[in-house]
């Protein structure tokens, strides 16, 4: 009995002694941290993806509260929650939201083996960043996709595959979040992060230069059947200025750019994509329009190649972009 | 007989073209000279279009204290300026020269005499190596008057020359060597000169007896001059390994240079080249160049002008073998396989080495065995296995911290790796990542 | 040109040395010790030894194929084979077939596979193997058959080994139970009672010269484990000796095959040479002192299985010596 006694005294002594100092610690040694951090965070999605540009989802939720004590959330946002997060974030903070656009991975380039002859073979360790280290790639166009999939590799929602035919990676556009990481993880820049476009009909329209090739256009119509050779064609037919050309490359600038289509039927390499199928304008319209192309275009056998085939070519390519509308629009 | 302590590996030799004379390669119809050709900032092209040049004239200024000028090495006239896929496999800015003729600069004395004396000051040395665009010749093509203008704080004790050719096939410096031993040796004292020591090593690995033979005894005419004989073990001419097998002081890891424990190390090649630079005003347009292979009918040494593309000496050596599978310039151990056989020769082009098909690919990739074959043959006493799995899971703190960019990029890792796998090639990565992170570290600093 | 030119990182040549090279390699080298185990053993080694090997590659074959779904098969790089070599040398040659199979179940299923094949087993596959049998089957895992029974299997007649000798006198402290010992020639040959593969010292030494010829495997580990044995257990007789002499405890047992095939292993053992040494030498310690206090009269299985455990941190800590670390 007495041994019990003795046994429950000093454990229970113990026991309080440890307690007090923990809770002496406990005040001692407190960090205060701002209470709305811990609540923001609660609103994130988690997925610590770094998209918005900050180290995982706490360092954003801080952010957060930093810039809403300085008056605005503007220039925050978690691409992987989109517009509905930020709102639940801004009213957590007392503020109103800034809206943003939603936006998805765009990948700039359609060097796919049809179009890009491969004239070398590469034959190192599968990632674009050693391939990028080794040469110019397997092919004339030491600007293009390589291939090996570093983009795959870096998307952590599944939302871009290779595609074995092409080689070159897709985007799931109901999958990607924006957040980043496989145009961070492209040595070459190709991927970018675009709006999604304005919405007509129940789809985003949008359109881009599939192409990043720098080279002059002769040097890029040899390498690739569908580059971009700065003929400057698509600024001439902008009525928004949303195209600039620099180093022999054409740019659409997505906040200017209305998704008219006219550029993309004004290229003659077919190098601008629409994410929706462009009207095809009368062949009346697109003969002479495309005929003088051909001479300008430096390649010659490339543009003669381009030239057979003028109107059909846009038709396909627009009519493969069709599925993926009509998969947004049954969305 | 004296080798570096750490590591090291045996690949077969090969010295197809071993004991063949230096044949002067034909002058070349047009002439492309890349605007980089070493390391450091590109050289500035300072001709236009239309400009007659000759044998000698400068084209290109040097871009900055850290790069070299670039000189024509044919006459005619500058066709254009425009772009060039040279041996990185991208395309670059370089000049191209129409060949007319062959007429030479008039101050370049053309004749053969021995010109021993020289009574220049040793800052007048290095300004004249610097004005005539020498480079480290040994593939890196480290501008040598750098090389030449050691930090103050630093004491340089001695010179040691690489004669090491340690890179299976290639000949162009042990045939240089047989043809050429007293240029070499003027050029080992004016180095002497130029860095105020007195103590000059000609390293040579021992399978070039003949080499050894013959530069022992010329070096007995000259002063202070010593040639140390050689283990055969690759990679004995990288530059801390030659220091370590010569005068047996290890260079500690970056940023020490070799010239931390007082060697100042070039090249046989560019002694040569300085030797032509200071005795005889010829500036750098041409070197030796060893064209290779087994499947290669005639594998020669020529002695090259500068912008010569590569096509035309393969067709000298026999022409382009049918089953090529890949064209290397360098040697096969450091070598970059090339895109195309166009590219120009380049004042660090050592070799042009043909591979057949089956040579050239890759075995199928096992998975790690964890021999540690790597980690005992690595001459930088690092764990190749280790970075190249951090590398590739990205942890590039880890690998910061096991040194990656101590290596030197040999490759004796993957040469001896039985499960044939690719670790060279994500140590590089690893390498050049966390290079980048340490620079941007201290940008922000 | 009809072929495209293939471009790749430098270096562009190869050793020509492969996984398949290094594993046959080892196998050769197991050959004089298998000789002599057919020769002392006779029926019971060779069906031993071809259950053992046969069971461990027909595992791995199917674990790859039905439960992994892999395309390819790693079969042929002879990693199987070596386990079920190994396995079958540590075990005693009347050992009925099923358990044999169970063994070579446990090492390949167990040991190597679960944790991805080959190159991701923390434990030697074979050394999993053994353990598992000694511990599950005790008495039929030390039951040694006298050598020379040529014709016979299962009912061979069995007899004491050297190191159960060794072990009772250790426990009873009376030195003169080790005059029953046999002398160390007939050890160094292979005359005594033991598991196919320890009962000749000679044979595995000329395995083990093979192997330092062909450079598959550095002396470090092997040299560092028998001069610890021999040191230890040197002292121990010197003080008692009731231990036995120190070359009774090189030739005894598991040592040699243990020292030169099982701790050398690739993937288990350290990557330094320092690493190793210290591998070697915790070894060496860790088998004297199971086989002078612990239950078992062996130590060598677990001393290796204990510091295959420790690989991890000893690679963490004992690193290769940089170049330019040299002090000056």
């Amino acid at each position: 009995m007495n041994l019990i006694l003795v046994a429950v005294i000093a454990l229970g002594a113990i026991g309080l002694i440890a307690a007090v100092v923990l809770y002496l610690a406990s005040k001692k040694f407190a960090v205060f941290e701002d209470p709305r951090i811990a609540q923001v965070a609660e609103v994130l999605p988690q997925a610590n993806c770094g998209g918005c540009g900050y180290p995982g989802c706490s360092g954003f939720a801080g952010a957060c509260v930093k810039a809403a004590d300085a008056g605005s959330l503007e220039g925050k946002l978690c691409p992987v929650g989109g517009a509905p997060v930020m709102e639940k974030v801004a009213a957590i903070l007392g503020l109103e939201a800034v809206a943003s656009e939603p936006k998805l991975a765009v990948v700039r380039c359609n060097g796919s083996c049809e179009n890009r002859p491969r004239i070398v073979q590469y034959d190192g360790a599968i990632s674009c960043r050693v391939a990028h280290a080794t040469s110019g790639g397997e092919t004339l166009c030491s600007f293009g996709c390589l291939g090996c999939g570093d983009c795959v590799k870096a998307c952590k929602f599944d939302a871009i595959k290779m595609n074995p035919e092409t080689g070159l990676p897709e985007v799931d556009a109901e999958k990607c979040t924006a957040c980043g990481a496989c145009a961070k993880a492209c040595p070459r820049g190709i991927i970018e992060i675009r709006p999604k476009g304005r919405v007509v009909k129940g789809e985003a329209r949008r359109v881009w230069v599939g192409c990043v090739n720098k080279d002059k256009g002769a040097i890029a119509a040899k390498a690739c059947a569908v580059s971009c050779i700065g003929c400057g064609k698509c600024q001439k037919v902008c009525k928004k200025e949303a195209i600039t050309i620099e180093n022999n490359l054409a740019y659409i600038d997505p906040a200017k750019c209305i998704a008219c289509g006219l550029c993309f039927n004004e290229c003659p390499k077919h190098a601008i994509h629409a994410s929706f199928a462009v009207p095809v304008p009368r062949p009346k319209v697109v003969k002479p329009a495309e005929e003088p192309a051909a001479p300008k275009a430096a390649a010659k056998p490339v543009a003669a190649a381009s030239e057979g085939v003028s109107a059909e070519p846009v038709q396909k390519s627009a009519s493969k972009e069709v599925p993926a509308a009509e998969k947004q629009q049954q969305q | 007989m004296k080798t570096f302590r750490i590591g090291g590996v045996h690949p077969a030799e090969n010295k197809l073209s071993a004991g063949k004379p230096i044949v002067t390669a034909e002058l070349p119809k047009v002439a492309v000279f890349p605007l980089s050709q070493h390391i450091g900032a590109p050289a500035v092209a300072c001709v236009a279009k239309g400009d007659e040049v000759k044998v000698g004239t400068k084209i290109a200024d040097a871009g900055g204290f850290v790069s070299a000028p670039i000189f024509s090495s044919v006459s005619g006239k500058v066709a254009k300026i425009d772009t060039v896929i040279d041996a990185s496999g991208y395309r670059k800015p370089a000049i191209f020269i129409n060949v007319v003729g062959d007429e030479w600069e008039e101050s370049i004395d053309r004749s053969d005499t021995l010109v021993k004396e020289c009574d220049l000051e040793p800052k007048a040395i290095v300004e004249k190596i610097k004005n005539a665009g020498v480079v480290g010749m040994g593939g890196a093509c480290f501008p040598t008057h750098v090389k030449l203008t050691p930090p103050p704080t630093a004491k340089p004790e001695c010179v040691i020359v690489n004669a090491v050719e340690c890179e299976p096939y290639l000949t162009a410096d042990h045939q240089l060597m047989l043809e050429h031993p007293d240029e070499i040796l003027v050029g080992v004292t004016l180095v002497m000169k130029a860095v105020n020591v007195n103590k000059g090593y000609i390293g040579i690995e021992n399978n070039k007896p003949d080499a050894i033979k013959l530069m022992t005894e010329k070096a007995a005419q000259y002063p202070n001059i010593e040639v140390v004989p050689l283990k055969v073990k690759y990679p004995q001419g990288g530059e801390k390994q030659l220091i370590d097998a010569v005068i047996g002081r290890q260079v500690p890891a970056p940023p020490a240079l070799p010239v931390s424990v007082g060697a100042i190390l070039q090249n046989v090649g560019t002694m040569y080249a300085i030797y032509q630079a200071v005795q005889k005003n010829k500036p750098l347009f041409e070197r030796v160049v060893t064209v290779t292979g087994k499947s290669l009918a005639n594998p020669t040494n020529f002695m090259a002008r500068m912008g010569t593309p590569m096509s035309q000496l393969i067709d000298a050596c026999g022409g382009l073998p049918e089953d090529t599978g890949k064209v290397i310039g360098g040697g096969p151990m450091m070598g970059k396989a090339l895109m195309n056989t166009e590219v120009p020769i380049c004042k660090g082009s050592s070799g042009v080495l043909i591979m057949n098909q089956k040579e050239s690919k890759r075995a199928e990739i096992d998975p790690c065995i964890r021999c540690a074959k790597c980690v005992s043959v690595c001459p930088m006493g690092l764990e190749p296995y280790l970075l190249a799995t951090c590398s590739s899971l990205a942890d590039w703190e880890r690998d910061e911290k096991e040194d990656i960019t101590s290596c030197i990029e040999c490759g004796s890792c993957q040469f001896t790796c039985p499960s044939h796998r690719p670790l060279l090639d994500m140590i590089r990565l690893g390498k050049s990542t966390v290079m980048g992170i340490i620079r941007a570290r201290n940008a922000k600093k | 040109m009809a072929n495209k030119l293939i471009v790749s990182l430098s270096p562009h040549v190869h050793s020509g040395d492969s996984v398949q090279k290094n594993m046959y390699g080892v196998i050769i080298a197991l050959i004089p010790a298998l000789l002599v185990s057919l020769f002392v053993f006779g029926l019971g080694a060779a069906i031993v030894t071809i259950t053992s090997i046969a069971a461990c590659v027909l595992f791995e074959w199917a674990i790859t194929k039905y439960i992994l779904n892999r395309e390819k098969c790693t079969i042929t790089d002879g990693s199987a084979i070596l386990t079920g070599l190994l396995l079958a040398f540590n075990l005693p040659s009347n050992l009925p077939l099923w358990i044999i199979i169970i063994g070579a179940l446990v090492a390949i299923g167990v040991g190597k596979m679960t944790f991805g094949g080959l190159g991701c087993n923390p434990f030697n596959p074979a050394l999993v193997g053994r353990i598992f049998l000694l511990i599950s089957f005790p008495v039929q895992m030390t039951t040694w058959p006298t050598p020379g029974q040529l014709t016979s299997y299962t009912d061979a007649e069995t007899m004491a080994t050297p190191l159960s000798i060794m072990s009772r006198a250790i426990k009873d402290g009376n030195a003169e139970i080790l005059n029953e010992l046999p002398d160390s020639l007939s050890l160094f040959l292979g005359q005594s009672a033991g598991s196919l593969g320890e009962v000749s010292a000679l044979a595995l030494l000329l395995g083990f010269a093979w192997l330092l010829y062909k450079r598959i495997i550095t002396w470090h580990i092997p040299v560092s484990i028998l001069v610890t044995v021999f040191v230890l257990s040197g002292l121990m007789h010197w003080t008692n000796p009731a231990f036995a002499s120190p070359e009774y405890h090189l030739l005894t047992g598991g040592l040699m095959l243990g020292a030169i095939f099982m701790a050398t292993d690739y993937v288990t053992s350290p990557m330094s040479h320092t690493g190793q040494l210290v591998y070697g030498i915790s070894i060496g310690v860790l088998t004297v002192i199971i086989r002078a206090f612990g239950a078992y009269p062996e130590g060598m299985s677990f001393a290796i299985f204990i510091m295959n455990a420790f690989v991890p941190l000893i690679n963490n800590y004992f690193k290769p010596k940089r170049f330019g670390e040299v002090a000056k």
